[in-house]
């Protein structure tokens, strides 16, 4: 038992730092420039693809610098030229057309690098058994995940919070129009935190890629928990998204090992459930295969009940 | 007050124009069941065009959403799947004998199993509309399609369900064992659906939903609650989409999870916005275009996905009200019998836009042909010339055409912009931009 539950926490922790990463840089852009950005799981995607290419060439370390500069980069080319074009149609075509990029994003990438899997692996410079416990080894490069993602959060803040740049930025959320008189340029600061925000979501990418699987569904599967998580946490709230990833892991992570159903719940106070008809599955699932669907359940329950979310100042 | 009254005199010329639009369109639809029949024989035009007409309601049903109460909804699927789903069950009765119904009338049990969702789901996500409203919409959807895999009693798991559609009872003779007859019956409730929900945009709910939609904030002022506008608009939308998806289960004899999933969702959004969402026919437009493309290009090219999202995001850049939209944006100049001044910019504007998508569409396609196809060294064809992907010919052709292409097409572009506004400005100071 107490293995279980220190192997899931530990699991839980690498699970949510991953969708921390992601969901950082897309709650940043959505409390600056009111944009809910479809395709940040896409540069996610985008990442990971770069850096398995990169680390064909010249190794997984230059990658890991190089690929989430690239993503960054597509990332502020796409503000630049898509999104403050569809600017003044609104938030709601802002939305459609990172809807749009999403799917062309995928194909392309279907498009590059086919549609199986690709053999991005583990650097073998960490590939080995860092410690053990309970006689299960903890693999070195899952620490290192560990590391990179406390040490971007670490910079994100410092850069937010105690730079020249980051007063800007933080002071550009509130009142653009202020900062603007000020004489800052802040379309080009948009540009460069849409940038940015890309740039984070290729990093999680590069670390997140081989760790996970490397293929053109993986934008499609994670993109909405992440949605998941910037909701719960409370839009424009980086705290809230921390919490919430961290939350949402530690859900689905716990649920995988508990192996109650319905029917045992209602054994439990003497009531034999039909075990006919077509509900009759409705009583047999187990926790553990509900994993799929507790983000949603979880969102859709934040919402009716909390609409701004665990953290988050406004509702909308 | 002024701007009220000049909406209103525009409104009362513009009803008549749309009104025109829609009894040809009434009128071609209610040929086209006897003439295209005649002309195509194969089953392949038969299932696109049933497909169509099925995709038509859906699109129609989505624009109650989006186009006429302005929710963005990601998860429409789910009411179009669910009613499949309880209309699969029910032809499975009906065909066993067990539920005495006649078959024309399954896509109203279709319908009924989308309203009863559209009511439940409707009301719980209906409290705020934009952002909020897509992000629910996008759960609900997700949270059904998930669950469509838990559930195989219901679902039929990962095979889906099926059942017979030659049940005993049928009010028309038709044993519905041709697909002709089946072509019938969902002509038949098209023209149905559409018509219901052209009247439903004339009462006061469907004027509401466009308050509502314009301003949220006026409407509770005026003594209406916003969120039951859309709640009702909502679960009405919701009963189209289960008759379409009760004709998806006629149709096709099976329906399985990919009809609540995130795919149909998507694909309803594009078709309805690619048609244009300001104006009725525009989904239809959508429909009829999307599922071509769908029949047609799928079997000519692995990348005909990347083509639509390419069309796609073409449109919300440049077409915001889509096709519908650019069609009515001519209507001053056929009006005014100006057509033929544009003509020629047109003409070079699509000239050399062909000749730079000639390049992309080149490119594109050695990319997947490289990437997908069993042997690479093969030869590929790409509009009836083959050669090899490795051909640097082929490379530099591609790439000197999007050169070109580019270079000249952006001049015709401007050249359009230009006598657009040339024309505009000769029809008159009274011009109705």
């Amino acid at each position: 038992m107490l293995e279980y539950i220190v192997f899931s926490l530990l699991n839980s922790l690498l699970y949510g730092m991953l969708l921390f990463m992601l969901s950082s840089g897309l709650t940043l852009i959505f409390s600056m420039m009111g944009v809910l950005n479809f395709a940040h799981a896409s540069f996610f995607m985008l990442g990971a693809y770069f850096a398995y290419q990169i680390s064909q060439f010249v190794g997984f370390w230059p990658a890991l610098i190089v690929a989430p500069l690239v993503v960054g980069g597509i990332g502020a080319l796409v503000e630049r030229y898509g999104l403050r074009h569809v600017h003044q149609y609104g938030h709601v075509a802002e939305l459609l057309f990172t809807v749009g990029l999403a799917f062309i994003i995928e194909e392309v990438v279907n498009l590059v690098w086919g549609r199986n899997p690709v053999d991005y692996r583990v650097p073998q410079a960490l590939d080995f058994a860092l410690f053990s416990m309970f006689g299960s080894n903890v693999a070195a490069y899952r620490v290192f995940m560990l590391v990179v993602a406390v040490g971007m959060f670490a910079v994100l803040y410092m850069v937010l919070s105690r730079t020249r740049i980051g007063l800007i930025i933080q002071a550009a959320l509130t009142h653009p129009d202020g900062v603007s008189a000020l004489g800052h340029n802040v379309p080009a600061v948009f540009m460069l935190v849409f940038g940015g925000g890309s740039a984070l979501a290729g990093l999680a990418g590069v670390i997140g890629g081989n760790y996970l699987i490397t293929d053109p569904s993986m934008a499609m599967t994670l993109g909405p928990i992440v949605f998941v998580v910037i909701v719960v946490g409370g839009m424009g709230s980086i705290t809230g998204a921390f919490v919430a990833a961290m939350l949402l892991a530690a859900i689905q992570t716990f649920a995988i090992g508990i192996q109650y159903a319905l029917s045992d719940l209602f054994a439990m106070i003497g009531f034999q459930p039909d075990t006919t008809g077509i509900f009759r599955d409705l009583w047999r699932i187990q926790i553990s295969h509900t994993g799929p669907i507790l983000p949603f359940l979880f969102m859709v329950v934040v919402l009716i009940f909390r609409p701004k979310g665990l953290m988050g100042k406004r509702e909308s | 007050m002024i701007r009220t009254q000049e909406k209103n005199s525009g409104a009362a010329a513009g009803f008549f124009q749309q009104h025109w639009l829609w009894m040809v369109m009434v009128l071609l639809l209610c040929i086209v069941p006897f003439i295209l029949p005649r002309i195509f024989t194969s089953r392949f035009a038969l299932s696109l065009l049933n497909q169509m007409g099925i995709a038509i309601i859906f699109a129609l049903s989505y624009n109650m959403l989006l186009g006429q109460g302005g929710m963005l909804s990601f998860g429409h699927a789910a009411y179009f799947g669910m009613g499949g789903f309880i209309a699969m069950h029910a032809m499975g009765r009906m065909y066993a004998g067990t539920l005495p119904l006649p078959l024309e009338l399954l896509p109203i049990v279709g319908g009924l199993g989308g309203l009863f969702f559209g009511i439940v789901f409707g009301w719980l996500s209906t409290a705020r509309a934009g952002v909020p409203f897509a992000l629910i919409s996008l759960g609900i959807g997700e949270l059904i399609a998930a669950s469509s895999l838990m559930i195989p009693a219901f679902f039929g798991g990962e095979e889906g369900i099926s059942h017979n559609r030659m049940v005993q009872m049928t009010m028309t003779g038709f044993r519905y064992g041709r697909d002709i007859e089946v072509y019938y019956l969902i002509v038949c409730w098209m023209l149905v659906s559409m018509l219901l929900m052209y009247l439903l945009t004339k009462t006061p709910l469907g004027r509401l939903a466009n308050a509502v939609r314009d301003n949220p904030e006026r409407a509770p002022f005026l003594g209406y609650d916003t969120r039951t506008v859309r709640t009702y608009q909502f679960s009405l939308a919701a009963f189209f989409a289960g008759i379409a998806g009760g004709l998806f289960a006629i149709n096709y004899e099976i329906i399985t999870a990919e009809a609540v999933g995130a795919v149909t969702s998507a694909n309803v959004l594009i078709m309805a916005y690619i048609g244009g969402l300001g104006h009725f026919f525009g989904p239809i437009l959508g429909a009829i275009l999307v599922t071509v493309m769908q029949i047609y290009l799928a079997g000519i090219t692995h990348a005909w996905l990347l083509y639509l999202g390419l069309v796609f995001v073409a449109m919300v850049l440049w077409a915001p009200n889509g096709l519908a939209g650019l069609i009515m944006m001519h209507q001053p100049f056929w009006k005014a019998g100006l057509m033929h001044k544009l003509l020629i910019p047109y003409t070079r504007a699509l000239a050399t836009g062909l000749v730079m998508f000639a390049g992309v569409m080149i490119q594109i396609e050695i990319a997947f042909h490289l990437s997908l196809s069993i042997n690479p060294s093969l030869p590929m064809s790409v509009m009836g010339i083959s050669f090899s992907a490795y051909s640097p010919t082929a490379w530099i052709l591609s790439i000197v055409l999007i050169i070109i292409g580019f270079f000249l097409f952006r001049p015709a572009v401007r050249n359009v912009g230009r006598r657009w506004q040339d024309t505009m400005a000769s029809i008159g100071k009274g011009g109705a931009q």
